[in-house]
């Protein structure tokens, strides 16, 4: 595939005249889709998407295209032709961009992973084997992933990986049921039985009785996966630099200084260890790590390229809405074997759901305990709750309520697949709440 | 590209298979926005593809290509044949070809003015004029934004039974936003969020009175800057047809989703607090709730003859004087689950398999003029544009806030009020709708964003719906 658009974007920079500058984007997979319902299938199929967005740069002007490719080189060599017939005909009708800015050093790469995924005959018979008698619904997703990034400037950047993603849920009864979760390059049966086990257990424990709580602050210990709601509400408009100056993020009183977080927060856009490419679409670098919050203070933000260019800033490498896509909360000191003897009393709240802002200028965001939550005494696991909702500032949870964060992280890749799977991430740690307030 | 043609050259592929489809999707996409003064670069998006669905031996697989020459489409096949016959006998259901119906016809788009027909700068040129309008030379604008999303589907169905649908959509979704600060607050101020969407074409910018909207915008987000917060307390709620139309949504859309009920979306978007035993008997909302599926309203945004099964759509009522009477839920889930359903098994391109969604669904107007519902009310809030949703996975417990409100007080409207928020449940929320608006308090709104399904699907929903009067609701305020 590598080769392909390579050898397309050769083509098309053929087609440029002197005075023009292209740009390429190439996001691509072949992804085998599989979604389960009582541990039976309810649909399953291939997916093969090639997406090619042609960019034109004429001066200050510019305009783009984006391209499905049927993957038969002459019919896209073709169709990249046509395009910039089309290209050429709106710029022509464009005023200047005051806010264009192009990578000018080309910067190449090249990440490149080896395909070792399963065969369909060996994830499927895997998954069966190990959903057998239990009520499991679920999702996997598996194959390739590509992007590719050209300019007639030389610059060439290339991004493959063959990922899978198993992620399901083992049900009770009603909506009391185990999340949990199987990504990564190799796949391995026994890994999947075991995790599999795992998931067995906690369902034991919501055959207990189901506890109701009431509106109220409690002791409350958010798992990683909890706790990667939030982020993903925060991933939203926090940490972009246009967001931020425009105040419209709802850290804007982190940035400004008037707040801050827990000493304990130390928060950056890590993607030397994430899994998603380090070149943008304009064929800027992204830096292997961005520290976003330095002990609860606010040091640093996504730059897009047009951002870097509005606001005289060098741009990161962020993408054009300015969302992390690597992001990672460092560990802290609560050891993952003392976490039920610190919660003591209150809630161990395994995810969280259905997140957004109550009031976004003070941060505070409300959110759905969802799936295996359970009622602590005396540092056991009792019983598991009813759903009940929460309304509480980001600078009470993770700041003057926060008790500690767990020393070991959890890598978490998205397993979002909006019009294409994504190569985000999040490695996050646990956090221990002193009080969050619940209200219904 | 001959579809037909292309059909006809896997024919001689039914004899080993029970039934096949192929859904062809081609859309194409424009946005143009003009921020701050200055016109972001357009972009437009060009998609054609098609999705082969087969039904071998009880299973049932797909296949998804862009590649449409006769290779590509048999690739596709044996991918989704492969499918079908290795799941044979591990499927939730057992597909044979009678879950399917034959069906032939068309559906396109109303549109009077052709979005390609208004030249790029004059686009530009009603943006940028908004934008002027929204700043009006005032520093506490921080951000202003005005922009026009359009796009159009084109898809045609054939299948082995003889199905022939082909239907087309023209979808325009304008957007306004104004972001002002000023001394530590910040409020944001928009042309109804992202819900003023229709199908049609440039005629709907008039329709929806963009052009007249940004100095209103540019006044109410001043009002909100200056404004105290939201009292808390339990009141009246007055909802205006941009707030309605994320109420019925997440409680009433989602909840009435066959495939919730049936565990499909378990592990992803949720399940329903509604139960199969409560259809044609459970009271959901007062006897003035009345919520139709209708496909049939000419400019809603999701409009259309045949859903992407290839059933048949018509107006359904779901809820009857407040009684659930219907589910939405496709031919595959009405035989799975036994219940009454409508043709809303829908699909966001040839990527993306069919699955039950909401289309439009709507309030049916009632009997009170807006003055009469404000009349009503001792003590109360008029709240307008959702800007903040969550609800549980059962779509039970839900939280929603809007951008500006108005108190009401001894049936006047009052003063301005910011952070409007209302928390309450599903289940017992609609059976405290006290009054119904008049057809002339309503508005036809929609979503093109409705996320959902696995692998995830954002698709477009439409809603109508008149002023509604809600009593006896939590209503807060924000904190700053």
């Amino acid at each position: 595939m590598r080769d392909y658009f390579f050898d397309l974007a050769q083509s098309w920079e053929r087609l440029l005249a002197r005075d023009e500058v292209g740009l390429l984007n190439f996001a691509g997979e072949s992804s085998d889709f599989c979604r389960l319902n009582g541990a039976k299938v309810r649909q399953i199929g291939l997916v093969i998407h090639y997406r090619m967005q042609l960019r034109l740069v004429k001066g200050r002007k510019h305009t783009a295209l984006q391209l499905t490719l049927c993957g038969e080189a002459d019919q896209d060599r073709e169709r990249m032709r046509t395009a910039l017939t089309q290209l050429r005909s709106s710029l022509a009708m464009l005023p200047d961009d005051p806010y264009l800015i192009l990578n000018q050093i080309p910067q190449s790469s090249e990440t490149m992973q080896a395909n070792r995924l399963p065969a369909l005959e060996e994830w499927t018979d895997s998954i069966r084997t190990a959903a057998q008698g239990l009520d499991l619904v679920g999702f996997f997703a598996a194959g390739g992933l590509y992007r590719g990034f050209a300019n007639s400037l030389g610059q060439r950047n290339w991004f493959e990986n063959y990922s899978f993603n198993f992620d399901w849920s083992l049900y009770h009864q009603g909506d009391k049921a185990v999340k949990s979760q199987y990504g990564g390059f190799d796949w391995d049966q026994q890994v999947l039985a075991a995790k599999m086990s795992a998931a067995r257990e906690q369902l034991a424990v919501l055959r207990q009785p189901v506890r109701r709580i009431e509106p109220g602050t409690y002791r409350v210990y958010l798992a990683p996966a909890a706790l990667h709601e939030i982020m993903s509400l925060l991933q939203w408009r926090s940490f972009g630099i246009k967001n931020q100056r425009t105040k419209a993020s709802p850290i804007s009183h982190l940035v400004s200084g008037e707040s801050q977080l827990s000493p304990e927060i130390f928060l950056s856009e890590d993607v030397a260890n994430g899994l998603a490419p380090d070149f943008d679409s304009f064929g800027f670098r992204k830096p292997p790590q961005l520290r976003l919050i330095h002990e609860g203070r606010h040091v640093g933000a996504l730059v897009s390229a047009r951002s870097g260019a509005e606001y005289g800033l060098l741009p990161s490498g962020s993408s054009e809405d300015e969302q992390p896509e690597s992001l990672a909360l460092e560990g802290g000191q609560l050891q993952a074997s003392q976490v039920l003897k610190e919660l003591d009393q209150g809630l161990y709240i395994n995810n969280l759901w259905y997140m957004n802002f109550s009031d976004s200028t003070s941060c505070r965001m409300t959110g759905m305990t969802r799936f295996a939550c359970f009622w602590v005494e005396q540092g056991h696991i009792v019983q598991p709750i009813e759903v009940m909702r929460f309304d509480d500032s980001l600078y009470r949870i993770l700041g003057e309520h926060l008790v500690g964060l767990t020393e070991d992280t959890e890598m978490i890749p998205s397993h979002s697949t909006y019009e294409a799977r994504s190569t985000d991430s999040c490695r996050l740690p646990g956090a221990l709440i002193k009080e969050m307030r619940l209200t219904l | 590209m001959d579809t037909k043609a292309l059909f006809a050259s896997l024919e001689s592929m039914a004899r080993t298979v029970d039934y096949f489809e192929l859904r062809f999707v081609n859309r194409f996409q424009e946005n143009v926005a003009v921020r701050q003064g200055v016109l972001e670069p357009p972009s437009r998006i060009e998609d054609q593809g098609c999705m082969v669905t087969v039904y071998a031996q009880g299973g049932s697989g797909y296949g998804a290509t862009a590649d449409l020459s006769h290779k590509g489409l048999m690739k596709a096949f044996e991918a989704a044949r492969e499918r079908a016959l290795y799941t044979q006998n591990w499927t939730v259901w057992p597909f044979t070809a009678d879950l399917v119906s034959r069906e032939q016809g068309h559906f396109h788009s109303t549109v009077r003015r052709a979005w390609r027909t208004v030249p790029l700068a004059d686009k530009v040129a009603l943006l940028e004029g908004l934008n002027r309008k929204l700043h009006q030379g005032d520093p506490r604008f921080v951000d202003y934004v005005a922009g026009l999303q359009y796009r159009r589907l084109e898809m045609r169905l054939l299948s082995s039974l003889g199905s022939d649908i082909e239907q087309s959509f023209d979808m325009v979704t304008p957007h306004m936003v104004a972001t002002v600060h000023n001394q530590g607050v910040t409020e944001m101020r928009s042309f109804g969020g992202y819900g003023v969407c229709r199908q049609g074409g440039f005629e709907i910018l008039d329709e929806v009175s963009f052009a007249n909207s940004a100095e209103r915008i540019h006044e109410e987000a001043l009002e909100l800057l200056h404004a105290p917060n939201c009292p808390t307390g339990v009141m009246d709620l007055l909802l205006a047809p941009d707030q309605m139309i994320l109420q019925i949504h997440e409680s009433i859309g989602h909840p009435l989703e066959i495939d919730r009920i049936l565990g499909d979306e378990r592990n992803y978007a949720g399940t329903s607090f509604v139960t199969p035993e409560m259809f044609g008997r459970y009271q959901y909302g007062s006897d003035l709730l009345n919520v139709t599926f209708d496909p049939e309203l000419e400019g809603e945004f999701a409009s259309y003859a045949f859903d992407d099964a290839g059933t048949r759509a018509k107006k359904t009522y779901l809820i009857k004087d407040g009684v659930l009477v219907a589910g939405l839920g496709g031919q595959l889930s009405q035989r799975r689950s036994g219940l009454p359903g409508v043709a809303s098994a829908r699909s966001v391109s040839w990527n993306r398999p069919p699955i039950d969604r909401m289309a439009n669904i709507n309030i049916e107007p009632g009997d009170a003029s807006f003055g009469d519902m404000v009349a009503g009310v001792e003590r109360g809030i008029y709240m307008q544009t959702n800007c903040s949703w969550s609800i549980d996975d059962s779509r039970n417990k839900f939280q929603f806030g809007c951008e500006y409100a108005r108190l009401i007080e001894n049936g006047r409207l009052g003063p301005v009020v910011r952070k409007p928020n209302y928390r309450g449940i599903s289940a017992s929320f609609w059976r405290n709708l006290i009054r119904v608006g008049d057809s002339t308090t309503g508005d036809v709104l929609g979503t093109p964003y409705c996320g959902k399904g696995e692998p995830n699907q954002a698709i477009a929903v439409g809603h109508a719906s008149p002023t509604c009067l809600f009593s006896q609701v939590a209503v807060f305020g924000g904190e700053g």
